[in-house]
């Protein structure tokens, strides 16, 4: 191999968005290719895998942050939820402004993310298994709530006036949380690419104690990660809740899975200490994009299912293929020259 | 550079020292001393207590009885925090790194070079991948071209190299090296003795502790045997050959598969 190629093959591998953009497009063209006439590439075919990917891509974006520093939050399922339920108690039960009920829901799932960072940091446990516990709790608790004060575990979200516009909003055929997506996408990005913060997100997520001891406040990282990822998830709940008129404690449960796999599929590392948002955006259109593609193939939408485990563990496979590519260049030079 | 340094205060100094856990001492009447841009081996064996000696030190024991002096002073450190306030640094065996994070990111982990103000302060990328990629070839590390590349695609020694650096350029006044060289090959233990070298030539007070009598020979200006908590000897350079040394590090014992193995890295 020529060494310009092989410089180029490694730059290529360095680049960690490049692997998932490949395959967002060919799968793209593939079903634009199956789909003659279905409308899938226009505005409004556009829209509707972009709507969904969009709220996901909200919670997922702080949730690859907190993968890359080495944990995880299964509680974001039920933090959808319990954003969900509390702007529809609160607006259409107790009757108060969309405002206050979103402030009050935001501080709930800071919360919940302090309670999961301060459990994770502390205790050490694996927050693997602390969030599943408090995705439990989180969940249990709003069905309860809901069931014992409304006698329903639905609760109806009264909204009027451009304040709501802010989350049920469209423009043109796409819904406005595009647009919140595309700032917290800005935000996360900055994060982790240009503030010190980011520096430190990486390290905490490569080794924790070795973190610690360079002068990295490591536990600090992970439960403010914590919180962002907490209140992403509420802050989604609420938006889908006044999008779709209705608060739902259980509305968020994919979110569990899906939002780790769209990380995953972005190229975040499953262990920590790698991955960038450009990458998970890719991983996230991937998702959005298999959805939308399937149903206007004609093609049996449960198969979503199918393809997203396919490609999760092709992606992992190849993640690491990459990895090693990326960390080998001048191993391969040096032997080159010792020989 | 002895004679020279004689006459002011050793940066770091411990007299009598002794370190019990319950009823085991684990360090017994130890004194060392090291003045700026002198290079203090200590020698031992497995099980001699050079790493409690280290974490002394560096901050992460206090003694049970003795003195520590910094700069002439008595001090009492409650953390490694305090003994890096000091300008201690400690570079560890299991070497500070993180290999998927680069050169840039490495060197300036804790310390990142900030620019800009307010909400807009962030990274200097532009300053650290520069920065960081002439320190590095100042050390002579060829391998590296942009500061952006990743460690992971360096070798040990040179990342070895790289922490001795970091620690060199924010400012260390004694660097504790832990055993830097022993898990290297001849040409990865040369660069980091290099960086010895040079961290000594910057006036920095080396504390080099190896259970290579090779390298320590090379390098050494001052040499401390521990055998089993006790100082077993103390030297300068010059006053022992190097199987004396070993026959001391080893007990007294005849040694014959250490001398083959250290004459290799010759």
């Amino acid at each position: 191999m020529p060494a310009w190629w092989r410089g180029a093959v490694s730059k290529v591998a360095r680049a960690q968005a490049f692997g998932p953009a490949v395959v967002a497009i060919i799968l793209y063209v593939f079903f634009v290719l199956v789909s003659p006439g279905s409308g899938f590439v226009g505005a409004a075919g556009t829209a509707s895998w972009l709507d969904t990917t969009a709220d996901l891509g909200i919670v997922a974006m702080p949730v690859a942050l907190l993968m890359i520093a080495g944990e995880f939050d299964l509680s974001v399922g039920s933090m959808v939820g319990g954003g969900s339920i509390t702007v529809g108690l609160l607006t259409g039960y107790l009757g108060l402004p969309l405002w206050l009920s979103i402030v009050i829901g935001l501080v709930l799932g800071a919360l919940v993310g302090l309670l999961n960072g301060f459990l994770v940091t502390r205790t050490k446990l694996p927050s693997f298994i602390v969030t599943l516990g408090t995705n439990f709790i989180v969940l249990g608790a709003g069905i309860t709530i809901g069931d014992a004060v409304m006698h329903s575990t639905i609760a109806t979200v009264e909204t009027s006036g451009w304040f709501s516009e802010l989350f049920k909003g469209k423009i043109g055929d796409f819904d406005v949380s595009v647009i919140w997506w595309i700032v917290v996408v800005l935000i996360a990005a900055w994060v982790l690419r240009r503030s010190r913060y980011g520096n430190w997100i990486m390290a905490t997520g490569g080794d924790a104690d070795k973190a610690r001891r360079s002068g990295v406040l490591t536990s600090r990282v992970k439960i403010t990660l914590f919180v962002c990822t907490a209140v992403a998830a509420s802050f989604v709940g609420m938006l889908e809740a006044v999008k779709f008129g209705t608060g739902d404690p259980t509305s968020g449960s994919s979110f569990v899975f899906e939002a780790p796999i769209v990380a995953v599929l972005g190229g975040v590392l499953l262990t920590g200490g790698y991955g960038s948002i450009l990458g998970v955006v890719f991983g996230l259109l991937i998702y959005g994009i298999s959805n939308a593609g399937l149903f206007y193939a004609g093609w049996d939408v449960n198969l979503t299912q199918v393809v997203l485990g396919v490609l999760l563990l092709v992606a992992v496979l190849s993640n690491n293929r990459l990895r090693q590519i990326a960390l080998a260049p001048i191993r391969a030079a040096r032997k080159g020259l010792t020989k | 550079m002895t004679a020279q340094t004689a006459t002011t205060a050793p940066v770091i100094e411990l007299i009598a020292a002794s370190k019990t856990f319950g009823v085991n001492t684990v360090l017994d009447d130890v004194s060392i001393t090291a003045h700026a841009g002198e290079v203090v081996c200590l020698l031992g064996d497995n099980g001699a207590g050079k790493s409690t000696l280290i974490k002394v030190l560096s901050g992460v024991h206090t003694l049970t009885r003795g003195e520590l002096r910094v700069d002439g002073r008595a001090v009492e450190f409650r953390s490694p925090r305090d003994a890096q306030a000091l300008g201690i640094t400690t570079v560890f065996q299991d070497i500070d790194t993180f290999p998927l994070m680069s050169v840039a990111q490495n060197f300036f982990i804790g310390r990142e070079p900030m620019k800009g103000r307010g909400p807009f302060r962030r990274m200097d990328h532009k300053y650290a991948n520069s920065h960081a990629l002439e320190q590095i070839r100042e050390m002579g590390i060829r391998g590296v071209t942009d500061g952006k590349q990743l460690v992971g695609t360096m070798s040990g020694g040179e990342r070895q190299a790289l922490t001795i650096g970091r620690a060199l350029h924010f400012g260390a006044r004694v660097l504790i090296l832990d055993e830097p060289t022993s898990a290297l090959g001849v040409k990865e233990a040369g660069l980091v003795l290099r960086q010895i070298r040079n961290a000594r030539k910057s006036g920095v007070a080396v504390i080099f502790i190896t259970h290579n009598a090779h390298h320590a020979m090379t390098i050494g200006d001052k040499f401390t045997v521990l055998k089993q908590g006790k100082v077993a000897d103390q030297f300068v350079q010059g006053e022992r050959s190097r199987l004396e040394v070993l026959t001391l590090m080893a007990g007294g014992e005849e040694i014959d598969g250490d001398d083959d193995e250290s004459s290799a890295h010759e």
